[in-house]
């Protein structure tokens, strides 16, 4: 029987050795597999190459890992923001590899590496300082820059729902890096708020098969934030089980 | 008179025809989603993986899982999608985008772009999306001050900072002036500022050519 679900954050993460290049998935805190990661720094694996759009914000999550100094180097298309102090130390003390890369070659190249593709010709950057060094080619007209795959060895994200056999559903802009960072892992770690039964996910629904996921942990949304129920009920459940927490409201509307 | 942040947005918003799908980039361009002609079906994309995007939520609406790309609280009108990274960045760079919105460091008169790093040594250079927009969208629009604080001129001959996008910019939208670029050349549109075009082109230091339509 095909059995990934796992019962603790700090068991899902406990083979990530030191070296391990991880992705994370997330987009501010939507999608951020948040206890995956402070499982991570929990572990205390470190020199790690993570993958992530930015490079942590305030002081939990990714921010925290790199502010233990586990990460020697980050992949990411947007590290500085407003709250990114932790990195911004960090990079200016140069304890911190920088690779920035524009983000949609970002999600390209994670793709890629998921859907075996050894390399890829793409328009974007073309000309400037982050295709410096990169062969170039022209085709029909236009300009390209030669990108290659990002792999990882594990990839921590977050989705709504899973079933015992990894398949995932995600929320709203929640999904964001995830099915591809899935695919593109060699392990590929999920949290989701909810593991049900088989066949219980809409087959049509499904936005994640899962071939590409490895582990799934269960971790109830803890004290959904009421104006979270009061969005989903309205979005079509209609559900006043404000109790059941945000995941099941929005679970019926799938 | 010089436009306001506001106005400018104002000013812009007005030019999205009926089915126009947008992508605004954060910061000043995100202002043009408040003054979207109501009277047509204007389309939002945000990088994040969202089509049909809504307004800013309202504090009884705040979902954590529905931001936009500047990761503020955003609403799921009729008619929405979702989509991942690959796909949203797919959109872009397949040219099914019509018209995007950045924010500008220059912008050189051939349409040349900068606007994510200054390039100085103690920059954490963030690019973003805005590499995938400028060579993406079918229209790339501009939308700044035209002067920086120091009263430099933003519209340069050849951008000093690094480059986002070559020969890429089309509109540019600014407190003083509407330009617009053709094959290379920088035409002024519309004089906002109590200036004529030659003492604009004064102030500027760059060479315009006439576009304005008679009032």
């Amino acid at each position: 029987m095909v059995n990934k679900q796992i019962g603790s954050a700090a068991e899902a993460v406990a083979d990530i050795p030191d070296g391990a290049t991880v992705m994370m998935g997330g987009f501010g805190r939507a999608g951020q597999p948040v206890e995956l990661i402070d499982a991570l720094l929990e572990h205390g694996a470190k020199d790690l190459v993570v993958v992530n759009n930015n490079a942590g914000n305030g002081t939990t999550g990714l921010a925290a890992l790199i502010g233990a100094g586990q990460v020697r180097k980050m992949i990411c298309s947007f590290p500085r923001q407003k709250d990114s102090q932790i990195f911004d130390e960090r990079y200016l003390a140069g304890d911190i590899e920088l690779e920035v890369v524009p983000q949609g070659n970002l999600a390209e190249r994670i793709r890629a590496a998921g859907a075996g593709v050894g390399a890829f010709f793409t328009p974007t950057g073309y000309g400037t300082m982050l295709a410096e060094g990169k062969e170039t080619r022209h085709i029909d007209g236009r300009d390209y820059v030669l990108e290659y795959p990002i792999k990882a060895d594990f990839a921590l994200i977050k989705a709504l729902k899973s079933d015992r056999w990894g398949n995932l559903v995600y929320r709203k802009t929640a999904r964001n890096f995830g099915p591809i960072m899935a695919a593109a892992a060699t392990t590929a770690i999920a949290q989701v708020d909810d593991v049900v039964p088989l066949g219980e996910l809409d087959p049509e629904a499904v936005i994640t098969p899962g071939i590409y996921v490895d582990r799934v942990l269960e971790l109830p949304r803890n004290a959904p934030a009421a104006d979270n129920i009061a969005a989903t009920a309205t979005a079509g459940s209609g559900s006043t089980a404000a109790t059941a927490g945000s995941a099941a409201t929005a679970g019926k509307a799938l | 008179m010089k436009l306001s942040r506001n106005e400018i947005a104002e000013r812009l918003a007005a030019d999205f025809p009926d089915g126009a799908i947008v992508n605004l980039g954060i910061g000043l361009p995100t202002l043009a989603a408040d003054y979207l002609p109501e009277d047509r079906e204007i389309i939002l994309h945000t990088e994040n993986g969202m089509l049909g995007m809504g307004r800013a939520a309202a504090e009884d609406e705040i979902d954590e899982d529905l931001i936009n790309a500047g990761k503020i609280p955003v609403t799921e009108p009729a008619g929405a999608s979702y989509f991942h990274h690959a796909d949203s960045f797919a959109m872009m760079r397949g040219g099914h985008i019509d018209y995007c919105v950045l924010g500008g460091y220059q912008v050189s008169v051939t349409g040349d772009l900068a606007n994510w790093h200054t390039g100085a040594a103690d920059a954490i250079p963030a690019v973003g999306g805005a590499m995938d927009l400028a060579i993406g969208a079918k229209h790339v629009y501009v939308m700044m001050n035209l002067f920086t604080k120091n009263g430099d001129c933003k519209i340069v001959e050849q951008c000093t900072y690094p480059l986002t996008g070559i020969g890429t910019v089309e509109r540019v939208y600014t407190d003083m002036a509407l330009f617009e670029i053709v094959d290379g050349q920088l035409r002024v549109l519309e004089i906002f500022a109590d200036m004529d075009l030659a003492a604009l082109q004064e102030a500027m230091g760059v060479q315009l050519l006439d576009g304005l339509v008679a009032a």
